[in-house]
């Protein structure tokens, strides 16, 4: 589903984020990328999600080049693909239902397709009663999950995830994995951003570590 | 945690056709851009003033200019002239020639008056029948009254005016309507001058309504790259502003016409008043469907391309970071 091939990406200063990385994550895999701040974590899923270009080397998502995805077919792109923030990202000037449907309106999903899915994938992160507040009202977890189900709500195929669990204490944190992982049962391609260790052993996935750009570490509890 | 509709999510994304699709998109951006000014009420109206009054200046000139137009157009037939002709031709000689300039094509009517009854005339209208008395003879000559006929233009009507001036029997040609043409030529540069300030009006309507615009798309900066992110064209981001300048056209040109309607109603009284004065009855013309539609449609096309402008500029550099 993912691979990357010799990837480099540096910065005006030549400080490197990305140094000759391989990696690859197969279909229906769920993989957590670890390492410090300023590892490579984040710059690996800015790369996905074509925000930047590597400097060189392939990345291949899907059976796609995305070097050779035009700038003009970059949104088609990423409708492909399920994005979660540590941030969130949400819109806090609209209900938590508008924010969860965005994505089925960018894509042109007509009205009525678009409340059955919006109401599914809010049952899935079990917010359902909640889709006419506003986010700003709910907690860091619910917003987090709002997140999630407006990332699943176009059934991507890939759903990349950055420190989804990051500003969440860990009861939260393991909510938002299980949710993770349910997708992942269902065929969901998973790659996820995280420095908590101790969580991912427990949910017992692939873990890929990053130090300085380059590949640390493979865990994988299945060999 | 009820996964009960889970059927539904697994479905995939279909969309609907794409003309219904490009509809309702439109209509429902269109109401959310119309949300957005009517939430911010001042802002807006203040805006909608700013481009009502820009666009409600060049149609008022406009229109008093076609009302001026209007009013010394009834005076545009009114060419007749004098042909004042020499002392020493005779009352006979005169109705000759009245009736040799009577058969031209280009003449309507030519009246003789003969000096006798001009200085009888001007003795009753004077008041100075005891002192024209005490002169020894008439010293009014024999006079036409020409009266071009109506398909001449004002060259051809110079023309004749100069050929008839040259008649040997002509003395002297007394054009009555001179400031008539002379108005008109003011009227015309009166026009090309709005022509122009209307010209400058539009690019600040447009300017107004780029910095407007342009402005709320840096308060709402992080939802356009929110929704870049999740993977919105720049059409789709673009779309609610185009909509926001729409609207801001729109109800500036219905402004503007409330404006000139208003102001046409203020000046009813005085042009009643004017009207009684000179007993005649002059109409304030008001703007017809045709202007009243300009004024809107320019409206809408100066908001339109504002709005197009300033977002498509901005809109390429807001990438999510």
């Amino acid at each position: 589903m993912i691979r990357l091939e010799n990837v480099t990406k540096s910065y005006p200063g030549g400080q490197e984020a990305l140094s000759g990385l391989d990696l690859s994550v197969d279909k229906g895999e769920m993989v957590f990328v670890t390492g410090h701040s300023g590892a490579g974590k984040s710059t690996l899923l800015r790369l996905i999600a074509l925000i930047e270009r590597p400097t060189s080397g392939q990345v291949i998502v899907d059976n796609q080049n995305t070097s050779r995805v035009k700038r003009r077919k970059i949104p088609a792109y990423r409708r492909q693909i399920g994005m979660v923030f540590q941030d969130h990202k949400l819109l806090y000037d609209r209900p938590v239902f508008d924010n969860v449907a965005l994505p089925l309106i960018i894509a042109g999903v007509s009205r009525g397709d678009a409340g059955r899915r919006v109401r599914a994938a809010l049952d899935q992160v079990s917010l359902l009663h909640k889709e006419k507040q506003s986010p700003e009202t709910l907690s860091a977890g619910e917003q987090q999950r709002v997140g999630i189900a407006r990332a699943i709500v176009t059934r991507p195929k890939l759903l990349i995830a950055d420190e989804p669990t990051g500003n969440l204490d860990p009861d939260l944190s393991l909510e938002v994995m299980r949710i993770f992982r349910r997708f992942n049962e269902v065929g969901v391609t998973l790659l996820i951003a995280s420095h908590d260790i101790s969580l991912i052993d427990r949910l017992g996935c692939r873990r890929i570590g990053l130090e300085e750009g380059r590949l640390q570490e493979e865990v994988d509890p299945w060999q | 945690m009820a996964m009960t509709r889970n059927a539904d999510a697994v479905a995939p994304v279909r969309s609907s056709g794409p003309l219904s699709t490009w509809v309702t998109r439109h209509v429902s951006t269109a109401i959310g851009s119309l949300g957005r000014l009517v939430r911010q009420p001042f802002a807006s109206l203040m805006i909608i003033l700013v481009i009502a009054v820009t666009l409600a200046m060049p149609a008022a000139i406009n229109l008093i200019v076609k009302n001026a137009r209007s009013v010394s157009g009834s005076w545009d037939n009114a060419l007749d002239f004098s042909v004042f002709l020499r002392q020493e031709i005779s009352v006979s000689e005169a109705e000759a020639l009245a009736r040799l300039i009577r058969q031209r094509a280009d003449i309507d009517t030519v009246e003789f008056v003969s000096a006798e009854d001009a200085l009888a005339e001007f003795k009753r209208q004077s008041g100075f029948a005891e002192a024209l008395d005490q002169l020894p003879d008439n010293p009014l000559p024999h006079t036409l009254v020409v009266r071009p006929s109506a398909g001449n233009t004002s060259a051809s009507l110079i023309l004749l005016q100069e050929e008839i001036g040259n008649l040997p029997e002509s003395d002297y040609v007394q054009i009555d309507t001179e400031w008539v043409q002379r108005f008109h030529a003011i009227l015309d540069i009166v026009r090309q001058a709005i022509s122009i300030g209307a010209a400058l009006l539009g690019v600040a309507i447009i300017v107004i309504i780029g910095n407007t615009i342009r402005l709320d798309i840096e308060n709402r900066r992080e939802e356009i790259e929110v929704t870049k992110l999740i993977g919105a064209t720049n059409a789709f981001v673009r779309r609610p502003f185009l909509w926001t300048g729409f609207w801001y056209g729109l109800f500036g040109g219905l402004t503007a016409l409330a404006l000139v309607h208003y102001g046409l109603f203020m000046l009813e009284g005085p042009v009643a008043k004017l009207s009684g004065l000179y007993q005649s009855n002059i109409a304030v013309a008001s703007l017809d469907l045709r202007e009243a539609a300009a004024i809107i449609g320019i409206g809408v096309f100066l908001g339109l391309f504002a709005s197009w402008f300033t977002a498509a500029r901005h809109m390429r550099r807001i990438e999510p970071r």
